[in-house]
């Protein structure tokens, strides 16, 4: 039995850990939300567009044009890397970056080569049960995304290539970590943190399985203590990050099993085999990369004083962690409680909305609504946003209204109960609570006159139990209380009905 | 200076062209010539000089964030050898 448990247990990195120190860095690409392309007047956003209708001389490199610099996307890029903690260079440039392939007809990718846009920056990620660490960022640069290529095999069995410009020059943020993570799990923690703040500071969608937020990592292992890197292992085609988590435990357990081996591991780029669960090596019959970088000739360099960039930081938003600690101090939320809260934009301002009518602050009014609104967003409605498979953004229920009803339980008028029933209506309808609870007849029954009619009916019916309790048998009154609690639909004010049928049921004794 | 054959013939792979033996006898001549020539540039004393990849004195020439129409889908198809359910057609080519 215990032979068996020990074999399906899930590969934890510690005993590995023991002998070899994994290293990872990551390399993410991100598509900026910029209305045209990098470089041209062509509209960027190109998802569901018909191939090859986002395109102009510009970006289809025909002779005699002239690309210039969309501003946007460098203060997008200067946006992230603020977030990041880089320091912004006064004087920046652009640069070709030479290789043929068809995914660019220019021949060259204009890209960021020894004078990026940031360098020099951090990101703080913690991995659960351990203490935050900090991640170093190399640097954020700004260059053009290349177009897309698919591959067709016709009845001869003879492939081709087919060619669709429409992304072809997008702005695309390259974001370089420094080899600073230990294991797969800091790896997710900082894509998963990355994303957020991009999303935060709404420059980039991120989103993976769209391919708007690319990655590929660097991993390598080294014997515990050594000060050297291990040869550089780069993995490719991971498409979310579950594969880019799952990629790199493949990588720890294969290149550990090299080693304990006595193999040496060859510098290469392997590719992640999603079905198959395990990367393979990517040979290519090109001898190494000669990009022959040299400095863009098109482009004047950029030069941003401190006063653009405080500019540029005026903009930023306030970012998850410190939103996270704010949360935490200001509404009296659990640590939990505020990192889930926190975990988007649109859920945190939500939050904060719903609260606002009863004030931030130490009463006791104040911090009780916080902590209903955290209970409703985190239990119900989180509930059933996930059973619809939509997101707060697009919620039905205005934050003022999610208020009322809770207001609606503190004054009375709807039980707890009934206040989650009054939820799924408000939830499907929009519609806010007082007309939810008018239409569905549901609020609560306090008129005394209005509960003797219902408990003289319960009491006509149920001859045996009012019997029995006229006998002493206490547990009968809890059975006629339930009786008319169902005559109501559960609408009666308990402690009202209790008291009303108690009298009645005495009086007559 | 005189440049290698084998650097010759990186040279002509970088830029996909074939190259005869005697091509590479007279490109690799006429290549060293111009290499030659950044000795004599070289020579010239720029301490002091800040090095710059622009002799105009342009920065920050940008624009803003708005799009314009791009081209018909067949003019741009026109221009492409060989195209194929609107996209470009070209030869194989994988990673």
């Amino acid at each position: 039995m215990r032979a068996a448990a020990s074999r399906v247990l899930p590969m934890t990195t510690t005993p590995i850990a023991a002998k070899y120190e994994t290293v990872i860095g990551l390399e993410v690409h991100v598509q900026l939300l910029t209305e045209r392309k990098m470089f041209c007047g062509c509209n960027a956003a190109y998802a569901d567009a018909v191939p090859n209708t986002h395109v102009c001389p510009v970006c289809m490199a025909l002779p005699g044009v002239l690309p210039v610099i969309n501003r946007k996307a460098v203060e997008y890029t200067v946006m992230a890397a603020l977030a990041l903690n880089c320091e912004i260079p006064q004087f920046s440039k652009f640069d070709r970056k030479n290789y043929p392939y068809p995914d660019l007809l220019k021949g060259y990718q204009i890209s960021q080569y020894d004078l990026p846009l940031s360098q020099g920056g951090w990101l703080e990620i913690e991995v659960e049960g351990h203490e935050p660490r900090r991640v170093g960022i190399e640097r954020c640069h700004l260059e053009e995304d290349t177009a897309r290529l698919t591959h067709r095999t016709d009845a001869a069995g003879e492939s081709h290539s087919l060619i669709d410009m429409n992304r072809s020059g997008v702005p695309l943020m390259e974001i370089v970590s420094a080899p600073d993570m230990r294991s797969p799990e800091e790896a997710r923690e900082y894509l998963v943190k990355l994303r957020q703040i991009l999303r935060y500071i709404g420059v980039s969608k991120a989103n993976m399985e769209e391919g708007n937020f690319r990655c590929d990592a660097n991993i390598s292992l080294r014997p515990a203590g050594a000060s050297e890197y291990g040869a550089k292992v780069e993995v490719k085609n991971m498409n979310s990050f579950r594969a880019v988590y799952h990629a790199l435990q493949h990588e720890v357990v294969r290149q550990t099993a090299e080693l304990d081996a006595g193999h040496r591991i060859p510098q290469e780029t392997r590719g992640w085999v999603e079905a198959d669960g395990r990367t393979v090596s990517q040979r290519s019959k090109e001898q190494a990369h000669d990009y022959r970088y040299f400095p863009e000739p098109d482009l004047p360099p950029v030069t941003l004083a401190p006063a653009d960039v405080d500019a540029i930081r005026a903009r930023l938003p306030e970012l998850p962690d410190a939103k996270m600690r704010r949360f935490e101090g200001e509404y009296g939320l659990t640590r939990y409680e505020a990192n889930l809260l926190c975990e988007s934009r649109a859920r945190a301002d939500y939050y904060e909305a719903a609260v606002a009518p009863a004030g931030a602050g130490a009463d006791d009014a104040s911090r009780r609504y916080a902590k209903q609104v955290a209970n409703w967003m985190l239990g119900d409605f989180a509930r059933l946003l996930n059973a619809a498979g939509s997101d707060i953004a697009d919620a039905r229920v205005a934050p003022a209204d999610l208020h009322a009803l809770i207001a609606l339980i503190e004054d009375g008028t709807i039980s707890g109960k009934i206040a989650k029933s009054v939820f799924e209506a408000m939830f499907d309808s929009g519609k806010p609570p007082a007309t939810v609870i008018d239409e569905l007849g549901l609020s609560q029954i306090s008129a005394a006159d209005e509960i003797s009619g219902i408990v003289d009916a319960v009491i006509a019916r149920n001859e045996k139990p009012v019997a029995d309790y006229r006998a002493g048998k206490q547990e009968a009154l809890k059975f006629l209380v339930g009786q008319a609690m169902r005559e109501t639909r559960g609408r009666a004010n308990p402690a009202t009905l209790t008291e009303i049928l108690k009298a009645k049921l005495d009086a007559k004794a | 200076m005189k440049l290698e054959r084998d650097a010759v013939l990186h040279i002509a792979r970088l830029a996909r062209i074939a190259l005869s033996d005697e091509e590479i006898e007279t490109f690799g001549a006429q290549l060293s010539e111009i290499i030659g020539h950044f000795d004599t540039l070289n020579a010239v004393d720029t301490e002091g000089v800040e090095p710059t990849a622009h002799t105009l004195p342009l920065r920050n020439v940008m624009v803003d964030d708005v799009s314009r129409p791009s081209l018909p889908q067949d003019e741009v198809l026109a221009l492409a050898p060989l195209a194929e359910d609107g996209y470009l057609r070209v030869r194989a080519v994988l990673e």
